[in-house]
Order: structure tokens, then C-alpha cells, then sequence
């Protein structure tokens, strides 16, 4: 099957999904309790009749449901998420600002664990009983069993109160006025604690996976055979074992997608990152609905671009599946 | 000795499993750890009864400044300790049935679809990755929020969210299993579906299920403390992720009301991921040797 075609059906098939995704949006507004347009307008109070009467004319609320749904799903495939009762913003707009530094936060944590994973697991992976793959495995349970918000807020302990290394709020300091590449070094300095802390859960998962699977890799014939036609460490390693070692790491790390953001949540939520995971608790504590169910669409939207993105690179990194090896 | 001694017992698989559990240290030290939180977290009334919201002492004092309250006050002076014993309670419960819905559903979608196959499959299938994409706490706070915050609220909205992973587990081992001879046996004698699937395949299957069940258990009480930690759990029980939430903003005067709490559901999660691999391995005499 040809990239271009097979890009194209993987994006029907992700349109899909995001029509499901709205569809239960729509289902869970109706199947909360009480009216749906005292759920649209969010539980604060101070709403005039005439908003609610604009809401519901707005969602056609007096209409069948399937018709509903219709507007439901036609506002939304114009970007038209609702409004915000509470920020007094379209939800889109207000996601528009938000996503970026989501996004910004989960790659790089992404990036940082599958980089530090995969160099972990193949020095541990040389000597598998040795001291350092125990130390990889100890860790790895570890890392995985700390509550993120948790380890969050021990390194906001350990570098604000201990060594006052890096700044523990937000994403640039308050009255930095420089632009360019300062502007970009001082956001790098706020991200350096989120984006370790979010690392730190799947770069344990990681490190742990590409150990097993270079043991594994390690022992089969084609590296027994790179050995015997007398290649070095250093080339049987990285070009015949890592590629083929990586391949499942790849797999992973495209799951891990949805986990990543739910991580990002919590960290946005501790080290107070204006992402969609802090306007998502935000929301939550005003019962802003619309902006709460825009949130998870966008989220999900994220989650299946990014699946897309790792199967495409994984049709990369192995030749087997693009040549239609099925 | 009897002559019929020198005849090796048959030893069932079950039990030469837990042979290899017992040998394996790091899981025994995990089923002890596991074991004193369960009990100190079910018998602990019996050392220190108290009310986890009674104020006892100056807010934030640390632990050790005064005698009977080892572990110091929270933020607005209530004592720590009863906060570490009482707060297990919901948290372990609520891990607990969570990660039992998840298996339920996992186990139930997994073998629909690993027996039947056809469009039976394909459609579970595509429901599980429509599952897997949605991000899963924020699904789960969804729930909560437009539903009310109860304990079972909570364990339902993680339930709801984590059986993807246990269904396509199942899957795989239906798949594999249901072309064995043993389940042809079983047909050919009359047996039919719901038979084969429950009293065939499902108890072959079940060792990588218990594996699984296990982690899920770890997962789900990491997810019941963020949605607390977020302040979505019950509002009227203290658990450990609720402790965390609200003492969070002191973190700079005291570290000890959101370290303790913190502490305690590390090291939970840490002896359940132990069991569970200990388990795995005692399982899969193949992988011991990684």
C-alpha cells in the first residue's frame, strides 16, 4: 500500500474516532443530571433567563434528539466548541492559547524518556545481570510506582527550598519582557522541572522495554552473525541490534500518547503550566462544562495525530511494513 | 520409605508457580511490604482510633516536635497519622474495585472478540481504540464531575477507562488458545460457546490475566490519588491523594503533609508492582532468566 494512501486512511479512520468522541460528549451532557442547558450553562449562578433561553435555541434543546446531535456536530466541525460562561470566551479561543504549551510540555517529556530510556537499556542491556541493569530495573519500578504529581512536588522541594537551581511556577517569570531567543531560553528554564517530572514515569517504562528487547535482540542469529563477519561493538549495536531493538519502543510510545496527557494534567496542575490540563482543572472547580468537554476533544484529537505521527515512523524504521511485508 | 515415594508428585502449576514466587526476593519482600499497609490500613483503629478532621495541635507542626503526634499536624492542625490510617481505606478500596470492573470488562470485550472473531471482533476492536484514545484521567474527571464525586463514581470512571489494555491481553490469549486441540476435544463432545469460553479457555488463559489484574490494582490506585490529589474523590472520605491536595500549597513551610501521604502511596503501588511481577515471572519460567 502506498504512504500517501495509507496517510489518507489513517486519517478517515482518526476522523472517526474524533466523531465518537463527540458523540459522547453529547450523550454525556444529556446523560448528567438535570437540564442540559443548565449543564451547558455550568453551575455558577447569576445566568439571566435570556442566556438560558439563547442557550437552548443556540443547541436547539427543544428540538428531538438526533437533531441535537446534528447541531452538535455541525458547530463543531466549524470549531465551533461553545462558550465559556465562566472565562466569558469562545472554548476554542480559549484552547487555541492553551494547547501549545500542552503540547510543548508533553514532547518534550516524550523525547527526554524515550532518549534517556533507550540509552539506559542498552548499557544495561550489555550486562544483564550486572550492577547497573539491576539498577535500571529497581529504578524502573520506581519510577513507575511514585505518583507524578507526587514526584512533582518533591523536586519543588528539593529545587526551591534545598538547591535553588530552577523556577517551580509557571512558564516564564512574571515580568520578563526580552523576546526572541531569551523569551525561548526563559520558558526552557521553566521547563526543565514539568517536563522531568513527567519524563520520569515513562522513561522508567521505557528503559525497562529496551532492556528487555536488546537481551533479546542481542541473542538472535542476525547479531551473532554481524559479530562473526568481525564488526565492533559500536556498529553491532547501533546499526544491527538498537533498529531492530527500537521497534517496540516505538509501539509503546504511541499508546503511551493519552497516558502522557493525563500525566500532563497533573503536572500542568502542580507547577501551575498554563496548558489545556490546568484550564481542564480549572474548569472542573468552575463546573465549566463546555470548556471541560472541549478539553477532552482537542485532547483526543492531540492523542490521535500523535498515534498517527508513530505509525507513520514506524512504517520507517521498518522496511518490512512498507513494502506491504502483510 | 515406601517404594511408590521414589515416583516423583505430580505438582500442579499453581502450585509450582508459588514454588517460584517463594524463591523470587523481591516479591516476597513486596507481599510483606503489601501485607503490613493492608493490615495497618484495616487494624490500625485498633493502635490509634481517632477522627482523620479533629484538630489536635497547632497547624503544621512537625513530626516528632510533640509527644503523641509522630508525624506532625496538617494545615490546619489536624493530625497526620490518623490522615495515614484512615486515608488507606478509599484509596485501597477504590484501587480494588476499579481494577476489578477493568478485568471484568477487559475479560469480557477480550474474549467476545478473541472467540468470535469476524465483525464480532472487529467491532470490539474499534470501540477498545476508541477507548485508548481518549486520555484517561481526563476522561475519568469528566465523569466525575458531571456525575456525582462517590467512591463509586470514581472506581466506575477508572473502571470504565482501563479496560482496553486487559481486553486486547485477552484477545491475544483467546486467539492463541481457541485453535488448541483440547477446545476442538471440548466442542466435539458437545460443549458449546459460553461453555468453552468460560470453563475451556478463560481458566488457560487466566495466569498473564492475574499478571495483568495485579499491575491494574497498582494503576488504578495511582489514579484514584490523582483524581483526589485533583480534589474529584469523595469529598466526605480523607484518602492519601487528598491529603496531598490539600496541603500542597504549605509545600514550602512543611514537607511533611504532602512527603507522608505521598510516601505512603509510593510504597503501595511499589509492593503491588513487585507481587505482580514477581507473579509474572513465577508464570513464565521463560522470561526468569531476564
Amino acid at each position: 500500500m502506498g504512504t500517501i494512501r495509507y496517510i489518507f486512511r489513517r486519517l478517515g479512520y482518526g476522523l472517526i474516532l474524533m466523531v465518537g468522541v463527540v458523540v459522547l460528549n453529547f450523550l454525556l451532557i444529556h446523560a448528567a443530571p438535570g437540564d442540559p442547558a443548565e449543564v451547558i450553562a455550568g453551575e455558577m449562578g447569576g445566568i439571566t433567563e435570556q442566556m438560558m433561553a439563547d442557550i437552548r435555541a443556540r443547541y436547539g434543546l427543544d428540538r428531538p434528539l438526533p437533531v441535537q446531535l446534528g447541531i452538535y456536530l455541525a458547530n463543531i466541525a466549524r470549531f465551533d466548541l461553545g462558550m465559556s460562561y465562566y472565562f466569558d470566551r469562545p472554548v476554542s479561543q480559549l484552547i487555541g492559547q492553551r494547547i501549545w504549551p500542552t503540547v510543548l510540555l508533553v514532547l518534550t517529556a516524550q523525547v527526554i524518556a524515550i532518549f534517556l530510556g533507550v540509552v539506559m537499556g542498552v548499557l544495561a542491556s550489555r550486562r544483564p545481570n550486572g550492577p547497573f541493569s539491576g539498577f535500571v530495573s529497581v529504578f524502573s519500578t520506581v519510577g513507575y510506582a511514585a505518583p507524578v504529581f507526587w514526584t512533582g512536588l518533591m523536586l519543588i522541594i528539593l529545587f526551591s527550598v534545598i538547591v535553588p537551581m530552577f523556577p517551580v511556577e509557571g512558564m516564564s517569570s512574571a515580568r520578563f519582557r526580552g523576546g526572541g531567543f531569551a523569551y525561548a531560553l526563559n520558558v526552557a528554564h521553566h521547563l526543565v522541572l514539568p517536563a522531568t517530572t513527567l519524563a520520569i514515569i515513562f522513561l522508567a517504562q521505557y528503559a525497562r522495554l529496551s532492556r528487555a528487547s536488546m537481551i533479546e535482540v542481542l541473542g538472535a542469529d542476525y547479531v551473532r552473525t554481524a559479530r562473526a563477519k568481525g564488526l565492533g561493538e559500536g556498529p553491532v549495536i547501533f546499526r544491527h541490534a538498537l533498529r531492530n531493538a527500537v521497534l517496540p519502543i516505538l509501539t509503546v510510545a504511541g499508546i503511551q500518547f493519552g497516558n502522557l496527557i493525563s500525566g500532563a494534567l497533573l503536572v500542568e496542575t502542580v507547577f501551575n503550566w498554563p496548558g489545556m490540563g490546568r484550564l481542564a482543572f480549572d474548569s472542573v472547580l468552575r463546573r465549566d462544562y463546555p470548556t471541560l468537554l472541549g478539553v477532552l476533544f482537542c485532547a483526543s484529537g492531540v492523542v490521535v495525530l500523535a498515534n498517527l505521527v508513530t505509525d507513520l515512523s514506524y512504517r520507517l524504521a521498518d522496511p518490512r511494513i512498507r513494502t506491504g511485508g502483510r | 520409605m515406601a517404594k511408590t515415594d521414589t515416583i516423583p508428585e505430580a505438582v500442579s502449576p499453581l502450585r509450582e508457580a508459588w514454588g517460584q514466587f517463594l524463591k523470587n526476593r523481591p516479591a516476597v519482600f513486596g507481599l510483606a511490604l503489601l501485607s503490613v499497609i493492608v493490615g495497618l490500613v484495616l487494624y490500625g483503629h485498633f493502635l490509634h482510633d481517632a477522627d482523620p478532621y479533629d484538630i489536635v495541635w497547632m497547624p503544621l507542626t512537625p513530626p516528632g516536635d510533640e509527644a503523641g503526634i509522630w508525624f506532625g499536624t496538617d494545615f490546619l492542625g489536624r493530625d497526620m497519622m490518623t490522615g495515614l490510617l484512615k486515608g488507606g481505606g478509599p484509596t485501597l478500596l477504590v484501587g480494588l474495585s476499579a481494577a476489578l470492573i477493568t478485568v471484568v470488562i477487559g475479560i469480557l470485550m477480550g474474549a467476545l472478540a478473541g472467540y468470535f472473531g469476524g465483525w464480532v471482533d472487529d467491532l470490539l476492536m474499534r470501540l477498545t481504540e476508541f477507548f485508548q484514545v481518549l486520555p484517561a484521567l481526563l476522561f475519568a474527571m469528566v465523569l466525575v464531575t458531571l456525575f456525582s464525586p462517590s467512591l463509586w463514581t470514581v472506581a466506575f470512571a477508572i473502571g470504565i477507562v482501563s479496560w482496553p489494555q486487559t481486553a486486547r491481553l485477552t484477545r491475544a490469549e483467546f486467539l492463541r488458545i481457541r485453535e488448541l486441540e483440547y477446545v476442538t476435544a471440548a466442542r466435539s463432545i458437545g460443549a458449546g460457546n459460553g461453555r468453552i469460553i468460560a470453563r475451556v479457555i478463560l481458566p488457560n488463559a487466566l495466569p498473564p490475566l492475574i499478571v495483568s489484574a495485579t499491575l491494574t490494582i497498582g494503576v488504578a490506585i495511582l489514579f484514584e490519588a490523582g483524581l483526589s490529589f485533583l480534589g474529584l474523590g469523595d469529598p466526605n472520605t480523607m484518602s492519601w491523594g487528598l491529603m496531598i491536595g490539600q496541603n500542597r500549597n504549605y509545600i514550602l513551610d512543611a514537607w511533611w503533609p504532602v512527603t507522608l501521604p505521598g510516601l505512603a502511596i509510593f510504597l503501595t503501588v511499589f509492593a503491588v508492582s513487585l507481587v505482580g511481577d514477581g507473579l509474572n515471572d513465577a508464570f513464565n519460567p521463560k522470561l526468569r532468566s531476564r
